[in-house]
């Protein structure tokens, strides 16, 4: 067995409780309840083991995290233990006095979320009225403190022509960096397959507009992007290799080598408290099941690009697969992904109402019609 | 590209960390970890606001006994590609 190296970045889930109900959330479909939320001393223990274990970066996510009354606090201890802090957020639950609070806590960086760049259609995505008036008053405040902001465009079918406006809008902001996300179809997108797939038209007009701004907008806007892998012939270099530079603890203290290795049924996961932080990313049968290449079959063991991108995603070969150690299906050698772009194409083609992310146990369903 | 009299600071949000765990230093930015070889430490320890390009050269070339010219090509280069990902402000 390798000792595996430091990690570099850690999201910590806060909650999943969200006023926003996007119908592509990346929270498991089977949701952490509020009375199981690790507790502010806990979450600070967290933060502490995490810096002694080698994690510089720390992602503050949720659900919502904003809806956690701590969140000042929690930044504050983060920000002792030596983390850069880095809030992603839909701004629903901030207001200028909080956000404030979150500059004296010296929180270091804003991931503001955008769902659509109209109020109708990004209200119509988050499910939640006012969601985004509510949204450009949040960036305002921002702009005016000053904390640096990256703006996260989530795109699929019924938004990616909105692109071009979510770029200008990053602009006008004075974000320094956007990340045009294509919807990763995982937890509750994977019900909206039909509603949501963009068409293989729509991701290459995306990727086009992508590269025509990083070089229009070179030394304004840094834009990270990514694409629709349904469409793409390789898989994404999932988590930058399983169990290899990330680690994401769940609002109750369940560590997992990704935010949705819970998909993933053989997997056990151990929880912060019960054992330390540094053996479970050492140790956790969870985090070595897909370390590195020794697990790997065919076609991924002889292929070079291995390395590169760790025959993709783990949870997507399990979803698309049915078995979470094949060659992600996006991957032109899988013997899936033939029949993967057929879907893709069926998805893309299908109509269908938005499922809405429920709260724990409840599932919202888009009225069809008027 | 870099004048003398251009003066680099690092942005809100951008900060040099010393890494413990690695023994090394590191400029974090947002979703970014920068490792940083002594080379870069040295330009970047000196990128404070006050010193412009043409200065904080100068101070390298001696330090290290090398040659201003060169200092200054591999520190443009680097502070370029710093700026380009908007990890660098020139005044």
């Amino acid at each position: 067995m390798t000792v595996a190296r430091p990690p570099i970045a850690m999201l910590a889930e806060l909650t999943h409780r969200c006023p926003l109900s996007c119908p592509y959330c990346s929270n498991p479909v089977d949701m952490a309840l509020k009375d199981s939320e690790l507790s502010t001393d806990a979450w600070k223990d967290v933060f502490v083991q995490a810096a002694d274990i080698g994690v510089l970066q720390l992602h503050l996510s949720g659900g919502e995290p904003a809806t956690r009354r701590d969140l000042e606090e929690l930044v504050a201890a983060a920000r002792e233990a030596g983390l850069y802090t880095n809030l992603i957020t839909s701004g629903i639950g901030l207001t200028e006095r909080r956000l404030e609070a979150l500059d004296r806590a010296g929180l270091d960086h804003i991931q503001l979320s955008l769902q659509g760049t109209t109020p109708e259609m990004a209200d119509e995505i988050g499910g939640y009225r006012g969601g985004y008036d509510r949204k450009m008053q949040v960036a305002a405040w921002i702009g005016k403190i000053g904390f640096p902001l990256t703006l996260n465009a989530v795109l699929h079918r019924r938004n990616l022509h909105q692109l071009p406006r979510a770029l200008e809008m990053a602009v006008e902001m004075g974000a320094r960096r956007i990340e045009v996300a294509t919807v990763q179809f995982h937890g509750w997108a994977l019900q909206n397959r039909d509603a949501l797939m963009p068409t293989r038209e729509q991701a290459e007009e995306a990727t086009r507009i992508v590269t025509e701004a990083r070089t229009r907008l070179k030394g304004t806007l840094v834009i990270d992007y990514v694409p629709a892998d349904y469409h793409s012939d390789y898989p994404k270099r999932c988590m930058g290799g399983w169990g290899s530079t990330g680690l994401n603890v769940a609002p109750d203290g369940q560590v997992l080598p990704c935010h949705a290795a819970q998909s993933i049924p053989h997997l056990r996961f151990d929880t912060v408290g019960d054992r330390p932080l540094a053996e479970i990313w050492q140790h956790s049968d969870a985090f070595n099941a897909y370390r590195g290449t020794d697990w790997m079959p065919e076609p991924c063991a002889s292929c070079e690009r291995k390395t590169v991108d760790f025959g993709g995603c783990r949870c997507q070969a399990m979803a698309l697969a049915g078995d979470p150690s094949a060659t992600d299906p996006v991957c032109v050698k899988s013997p899936h992904h033939v029949d993967l772009q057929a879907r893709a194409a069926a998805h893309a083609a299908a109509e269908a109402p938005l499922v809405y992310r429920g709260q724990p146990g409840r599932t919202v369903v888009e009225p069809v019609g008027e | 590209m870099m004048q003398p009299s251009d003066i680099p600071s690092l942005p809100r949000g951008v900060r040099l960390h010393h890494d413990r765990v690695r023994g090394s230093w590191v400029l974090l930015a947002p979703e970014r970890a920068v490792m940083l070889d002594a080379t870069a430490h040295a330009i970047l320890s000196r990128v404070d606001g006050q010193r412009s390009f043409g200065e904080i050269t100068a101070e390298l070339a001696e330090a290290y006994d090398a040659p201003p010219e060169a200092i200054a090509g591999d520190a443009a280069g680097f502070l370029g590609a710093l700026r380009d990902r908007r990890f660098l402000e020139l005044a």
